[in-house]
């Protein structure tokens, strides 16, 4: 089964009461913040702590991912060195505009890697954050085989563009953004990797959140970050499957399977609709609606 | 020839044979007092030391409390200060609760005033203190059902009930709350005084608010009352839902309360009909909310719910998905401003509410109760008394008695409390028996008693994941360690009574 | 090793204050005030000790304000306040 990263929990680096029980809501992927919810002063006790909770807690099948910070701050290089030695699985690059950031991060990991013999282990991902780095979005994607995602920093992004964030009651809800996420998640699929949204930090307004949620679904992505856990109740339920969907699903996954079965090599459906098949059924188990001995 | 004065001989005859006096109307003298002069004349009205005086209260007698005002109660420390103050040693102080804000007792206990305590719970200072050893006798802690059953039966002999009401006329007739506009304060229903009220040699009542004869509708009966004290303040109404009751933000307590929603939902008792109780604790008290989606999407209504009405139960009420509500305690303004404007929102005594002898006690028709714990252990008994330090910090309540009587008891607890383990292999004291515990809710999973597998079952079968208890007290220790055996000494400081009067464990003092 | 007063950690729920100075005496002198004190205070101890020692430092006068930490918290704060005490980071300049 292809990891599901409907939700991505962010939780500050250095709390350690929120860091301890963060997977029992349930989120897909957390991702440990030692970058902006992290003071100046305050970088190297976050660091220290996230590198112990990563060693001592056990996530269960949460995928861990740390925001480090830029590798051209004192900071960068030391939260790799950190994270690294913990066994994250992946490590979410701030504020990326070009493809060479991407291949500097790999070169750090692979330098402690190395030390530690398990060359390859540890996956990136990319923050884009700018107007540059929506352009250079495909580029930024394919930069490393160990990207296995890009997602959307919004706040940042539209200082950038010179625009403002604009809110539910908006007619141009959502407008400031869709050039850099339709960048994005065309960027991610074209290199085979995960799209992720940005946060919505509104939690008084779960209707708007809801409403984009389903927006950036309808637009491709594969998830969205979230700040809360009163977040991942809407997003699974929105990305929870239709019905229609799962029994389409289901049956092109079972004239595949015949075909194999016949030894037949012609398929009558193309790959992208086998994998897209596939992922409708991974997430109707992942929300409950079926089993794995449904597909049987 | 048939006047009264032929037949005086004949009644005079009468009367010697019934032994009892010929009347006499010369003696009668009728009062011209225009009579709304009269009632507020009435002689019960006195001071608290002329109350304490009158009832003939001595030493090493028992006096009794309610908590209804919770963390705002202004009645314990000023009556016990008076005590004091007038030389009085050697009580028995029964109250229905106590809790922080009654700290000054520690000083009365050292100075001998008061020699025993009665209690549900206990909190803060004094709770500590008594953990360690203050007193010379245990504490004897009861379940609410259980102490207005042991008041009936005379087990716990009231000498002198001093209770607080928000309202009282001058012939003693109170209630929870004022309709006045003098109202000073709120706290609802009266449950926990009722039965002090009733079985009491003498009754105290104190007031903020003195109103003219007849208060309707009283809790407490004028028949009942022997003296009506007026006082600045009987409490500070802003405070009953502060300590326990509180309205939760914290994600762990909204995940608990939705996980235990849905097994209620799920438990083959969410059918059209049911009652429904919730304990205190942020995580059982928000479970009402997400209830309510639940009977909104099927349909379906509850009959009645019990207990410390709070401000959801009102709602759920108020929109007509809870037909009556049974209150023997507020647990916010809310619910008690509800219990005073609402025919359908009644005040019960302790015992209508949970004795196990009453027959028509609430409990025994409650289908479903959700209830906090500081631990449960893997034979699913339950402590709300004693924390995992070995500390008092908590009350019975009417933990024991709703789990026993429900059909369904679901226990909402976080397997952590920072480094405290809720799941553990045998709790610190044992409040309520594991047979009387159905279900366990934590956020690592949900744990069904082996005496319940249909429970389990039905569970399953809504795609709920089931898992072993000892699992979950073993995971708590993965993850915080093995802790140290607490320093308990040698002294009982506390005796817990089982609802039937039995007595089910003992606390030992806590050395350092 | 010589160290400077240094501190880490908060006094939030579930963290651990730390706060290190130096000793005149010899060995680590631990002051514990924690809310688990009766179970985990030795505990609490044991892993401030360890990590102090593994970093080299095995003077110091240590003053520690626990929240209900876990374990790995502890170390991390430890650490954080070593290294701050003395200078010495425990990653790669």
């Amino acid at each position: 089964m292809q990891r599901l990263r409907r939700t991505m929990m962010f939780v500050p680096g250095n709390n350690p009461g929120m860091m301890a029980d963060a997977h029992i809501y349930g989120p897909d992927s957390i991702m440990l913040d030692l970058e902006d919810s992290v003071t100046m002063a305050e970088k190297d006790a976050a660091r220290l702590l996230v590198h112990n909770a990563l060693k001592t807690i056990d996530y269960g099948n949460t995928e861990m991912v740390v925001r480090i910070n830029p590798l051209n701050t004192p900071y960068g290089k030391k939260d790799v060195e950190a994270v690294v030695k913990a066994g994250v699985h992946v490590i979410r690059m701030p504020k990326t505009e070009t493809a060479e950031e991407v291949v500097e991060l790999e070169k750090e990991i692979i330098k402690v890697e190395t030390e530690l013999g398990c060359v390859g282990r540890t996956q990136i991902m990319a923050a884009i954050e700018s107007t540059l780095g929506a352009l250079n979005a495909y580029a930024i994607a394919t930069a490393s085989k160990r990207m296995m995602g890009i997602a959307l920093g919004a706040e940042d992004y539209c200082a950038n563009l010179k625009a403002q964030r604009t809110t539910g009651d908006s007619p141009f809800f959502g407008m400031e953004l869709q050039m850099a996420r339709q960048c994005i998640v065309t960027a991610a699929r074209a290199a085979g990797i995960d799209a992720l949204d940005t946060v919505f930090s509104n939690l008084n307004d779960m209707d708007t959140f809801r409403r984009e949620v389903e927006m950036i679904k309808a637009m491709g992505f594969d998830g969205k970050s979230i700040i809360n856990p009163r977040q991942i109740e809407v997003v699974n339920e929105i990305f929870a499957p239709k019905e229609k969907e799962i029994e389409k699903a289901k049956t092109i996954l079972a004239a595949i399977k015949e075909a194999e079965k016949r030894g037949s090599g012609v398929i009558a459906v193309n790959g992208n609709v086998v994998i897209r098949a596939q992922r409708t059924i991974d997430l109707a188990i992942a929300s409950g609606i079926m089993t794995k001995e449904d597909l049987a | 020839m048939n006047s009264i004065k032929d037949r005086a001989a004949m009644i005079a005859e009468a009367a010697k044979k019934m032994n009892k006096a010929v009347y006499n109307d010369a003696a009668v003298k009728k009062d011209p007092t225009p009579r709304f002069e009269l009632q507020r004349k009435c002689n019960k009205v006195v001071t608290l030391e002329e109350a304490i005086k009158k009832s003939g209260l001595k030493d090493g007698m028992t006096i009794s409390f309610h908590h209804h005002f919770r963390g705002g109660d202004k009645v314990i420390n000023m009556v016990v200060a008076k005590l004091a103050e007038m030389g009085f040693k050697n009580l028995t102080l029964a109250s229905s609760s106590l809790i922080d804000v009654h700290e000054p007792l520690i000083e009365h206990i050292k100075n001998g005033v008061i020699t025993q305590l009665h209690t549900s719970g206990l909190r803060g200072a004094l709770a500590t203190e008594v953990s360690h050893g203050l007193m010379e006798k245990p504490v004897v802690f009861r379940s609410h059902g259980s102490r207005g059953y042991a008041i009936k039966s005379g087990e716990l002999h009231i000498d002198v009930a001093f209770l607080g009401a928000s309202s009282c006329d001058p012939l003693g007739n109170a209630a929870g709350f004022s309709t006045s506009e003098n109202a000073k304060s709120i706290c609802g229903s009266l449950g926990y005084a009722l039965p002090d009220a009733k079985y009491a040699d003498k009754t105290v009542i104190l007031t903020d608010d003195l109103v003219d004869y007849p208060n309707q509708h009283n809790a407490i009966s004028e028949a009942d009352v022997d003296y009506v004290v007026v006082v600045d303040s009987v409490g500070d109404s802003s405070k009953i839902s502060s300590g326990a009751i509180r309205d939760t933000k914290n994600p762990r307590d909204i995940l608990l309360a939705k996980q235990a929603a849905k097994v209620v939902m799920n438990s083959g008792y969410f059918e059209n009909g049911f009652s429904l109780q919730t304990g205190s604790g942020g995580a059982s008290l928000a479970v009402t909310k997400y209830l309510r989606q639940g009977m909104l999407d099927k349909g379906i209504k509850a009959s009645f719910a019990l207990g410390g009405i709070t401000s959801h139960m009102v709602k759920l009420h108020q929109e007509g998905l809870i037909g009556r509500l049974i209150d023997v305690q507020s647990f916010d303004k809310v619910a008690a401003e509800s219990l005073m404007n609402d025919p359908l929102h009644k005040g019960v005594s302790a015992n209508e509410y949970a004795a196990m002898l009453e027959p028509g006690a609430a409990t025994h028709f409650l289908d479903v109760v959700i209830l906090s714990a500081l631990e449960v252990d893997v034979n699913f008994n339950v402590n709300v008394l004693v924390g995992s330090d070995g500390i008092i910090r908590g009350a019975i309540g009417g933990h024991p008695d709703t789990a026993a009587d429900s059909a369904l008891s679901v226990i909402v607890c976080p397997l952590l409390r920072g480094r405290i383990p809720c799941v553990v292999d045998e709790v610190t004291t044992l409040i309520t028996p594991g047979s009387n515990v159905d279900v366990v809710v934590t956020e690592y999973g949900i744990a069904v008693n082996p005496n319940r597998p249909e429970i389990k079952e039905r569970l399953e079968a809504a795609g709920l994941k089931i898992v072993d208890i000892h699992d979950l007290a073993a995971k708590a220790r993965s993850i915080i360690g093995d802790p140290a055996p607490l320093p308990f000494g040698d002294k009982v400081v506390g005796v817990v009574l089982n609802r039937d009067g039995s007595v089910q464990d003992v606390i030992k003092n806590i050395v350092g | 090793m010589e160290i400077k007063t240094a501190m880490a950690g908060t006094l939030e729920s579930g963290d651990i204050f730390i706060q290190i100075a130096p000793n005149d005496n010899a060995g680590l002198h631990i002051d514990l005030e924690s809310t688990v004190a009766y179970q985990f205070g030795d505990q609490i101890k044991k892993v401030i000790t360890e990590t102090l020692q593994g970093l080299g430092i095995d003077q110091a006068e240590v003053k520690a304000t626990d929240k209900g930490a876990l374990d790995c918290t502890i170390r991390a704060r430890v650490t954080a306040a070593a290294v701050r005490a003395t200078g010495k980071d425990v990653w790669a300049d």
